[in-house]
């Protein structure tokens, strides 16, 4: 384990808090992420109809394989075309 | 670690020291007649004379009893120390030992070596592992399979280049490059207007690569920035190109190995260029002062990652820039001025100064926009070869000044908004009057570069320069 100095005022807290979820999901792009799981499809392909009903932009991506993180440009694709993700876990 | 008795003799040696393997003998000779135990540095079989030997390859007895020479032999009484003498010195030893006859074949005396728990590095090591570095800024764990360059990214402490870590060790070294308190505050730093202890400068110059011999010229350069006539806050929120640039000045230079010669503005000098760095840092990690958040410039410059040179004071004809301002020759000081970038001015065919220096007036007069005046002040870097032309007239540092001012003036018809077919301008009031460039004080002239070359420059200002905005300030370079 490596100790560093805090270069900085100190004013912020040493573990670095979450981004803050959005009140609303009115105007965003959302991003579903399926991770390759069986069965994932069912419970996001409803959320996604779900979302729909409300008019909010819903964009899909799929990663190849649940056992390995989802490829660099997969992850750069997504950041670029949505404000925020959702994946689920199935089982 | 081994405890030590309440009386009797303690040594400390190493056999990588010539006087502790002479003294071995002697050792051996204390253990039976006195009885002695014998911490070894480097080796634990090491002396075999002695029977009481431990092992201090860790070196925290070392540290724990403060051995700065080897051997070093000390008499206890009571758990208390009462004694301590250091090499080899028969009268000592016998006086410390209340033995008589000790190594009678070995000359007198002779000087012992330096012991292992000092050697730089190690030093900082035990100190950090004692927990007596005296250190106050907070400590951030990183995990064993972290990436501390990663981690350092993610908190967002770089400039947008790899930083050195700064490990307690490192910054310990990096204090011993002052004699000032390592909780001085040199000053608050903005935007937040946090508090700028010498340690926290200490944190961010590791960080920045400096070395420790850097950090008194990084301290005068944090000053400079935070007096309020250089108005930092504003240099930093300011849409223009600005930041600050560091011109040193005096004995401190040629000391730190700093550039004034060929290519002193540009890249390859560690002083030069984590000199710079280090200040930046400080304004972003201590002061929050980030691109795109208080920072709100347009463009920037490559500056802003750290603009620092040294002025080519040897061999020029005129006085370096911080005695013109004020300090005596050769006192180290450092001079910041709020500019951006750098214009060049290449003039390869003026022989006589009255040529040149309207090559340079008139260069000048484009900083900004030709139709803006008065505009920002200017610090113009004369090159050696065009510093000799000034020089080979008896041209004084004064007279370049005059003539230059003299030169800006400006018709003010040239300038009005709409004239050259330029809408950018000045007031129609302007015109049938004479504007100058600058205003009086406006321009700053130092020498650098390298020996060939007929190339000048010119680093613009803020529009803010002045009274009302930015001054350049100087500050001398205390140990």
């Amino acid at each position: 384990m490596t100790v560093l100095l805090d270069p900085t005022s100190e004013r912020s807290p040493t573990i670095r808090p979450r981004l803050p979820r959005p009140d609303s999901l009115d105007g965003l792009t959302v991003g579903i992420l399926d991770i390759a799981k069986s069965r994932g499809d069912v419970f996001l392909d409803r959320l996604d109809e779900r979302l729909q009903e409300r008019g909010i932009a819903v964009r899909r991506y799929r990663k190849p394989t649940n056992v390995r993180p989802a490829p660099l440009p997969l992850q750069q694709q997504i950041a670029t075309e949505v404000n925020l993700v959702i994946e689920g876990l199935s089982d | 670690m081994s405890t030590l008795p309440e009386d009797g003799l303690v040594a400390v040696v190493k056999r990588d020291c010539p006087t502790c393997v002479m003294t071995a003998p002697v050792l051996g000779e204390l253990a039976r007649r006195a009885g002695i135990i014998v911490y070894s540095q480097d080796d634990p079989s090491f002396p075999d004379t002695v029977a009481l030997r431990e092992s201090d390859l860790g070196l925290d007895m070392s540290h724990r009893l403060k051995i700065e020479i080897v051997p070093t032999l000390i008499r206890l009484e009571g758990g208390r120390e009462v004694a301590r003498t250091y090499g080899w010195d028969r009268a000592e030893w016998e006086r410390l030992s209340g033995l008589s006859d000790l190594g009678r074949d070995l000359p007198a005396s002779q000087p012992g070596c330096g012991a292992r728990n000092i050697e730089p590095g190690t030093f900082e090591r035990l100190k950090v592992r004692f927990n007596e570095t005296g250190l106050k800024s907070r400590r951030i764990e990183i995990g064993g399979d972290e990436d501390e360059q990663e981690a350092m990214f993610a908190r967002g402490w770089s400039d947008g280049l790899p930083l050195v870590p700064p490990i307690e060790e490192r910054v310990l070294r990096m204090l011993d490059g002052t004699g000032r308190d390592p909780q001085e505050v040199i000053g608050l730093v903005p935007p937040a207007l946090a508090a700028a202890t010498v340690e926290k400068i200490a944190v961010n110059a590791v960080m920045a690569g400096c070395k420790p011999e850097y950090l008194p010229v990084v301290l005068a350069a944090v000053e400079a920035v935070l007096d309020e006539s250089f108005a930092m806050h504003g240099v930093l929120a300011t849409t223009m190109f600005v930041g600050p640039v560091v011109i040193v000045n005096g004995a401190v230079r040629r000391r730190i190995g700093m550039n004034a010669k060929g290519n002193a503005l540009g890249q390859g000098n560690r002083a030069n260029s984590s000199i710079g760095r280090a200040l930046q840092l400080v304004i972003r990690n201590i002061g929050e002062g980030r691109p795109q958040e208080v920072d709100r410039a347009t463009l920037g410059n490559p500056g802003k990652l750290g603009y620092c040179f040294a002025e080519d004071e040897e061999g020029s004809s005129w006085e370096p820039l911080s005695v013109e301002r004020g300090m005596k020759p050769g006192a180290s000081a450092v001079t910041v001025f709020a500019g951006f970038g750098l214009q060049g001015v290449v003039d390869q065919k003026s022989r006589d100064p009255e040529s040149l220096v309207r090559s340079f007036a008139e260069s000048l007069k484009a900083v900004h926009n030709v139709k803006i005046a008065p505009a920002c002040d200017a610090l113009i870097v004369v090159c050696p070869e065009h510093e000799r032309t000034f020089r080979d007239a008896g041209w004084s540092k004064a007279r370049l000044y005059e003539e230059l001012y003299r030169l800006c003036e400006i018709p003010g018809d040239e300038l009005v908004a709409g004239a050259r077919g330029i809408a950018e301008g000045g007031p129609a009031s302007l015109a049938g009057k004479t504007v100058n460039k600058f205003r009086p004080g406006g321009l700053l002239i130092v020498r650098a570069g390298g020996d060939a070359g007929m190339f000048s420059g010119i680093i613009g200002g803020w529009s803010a320069s002045g009274g009302h905005g930015s001054v350049p300030v100087t500050r001398e370079v205390k140990l």
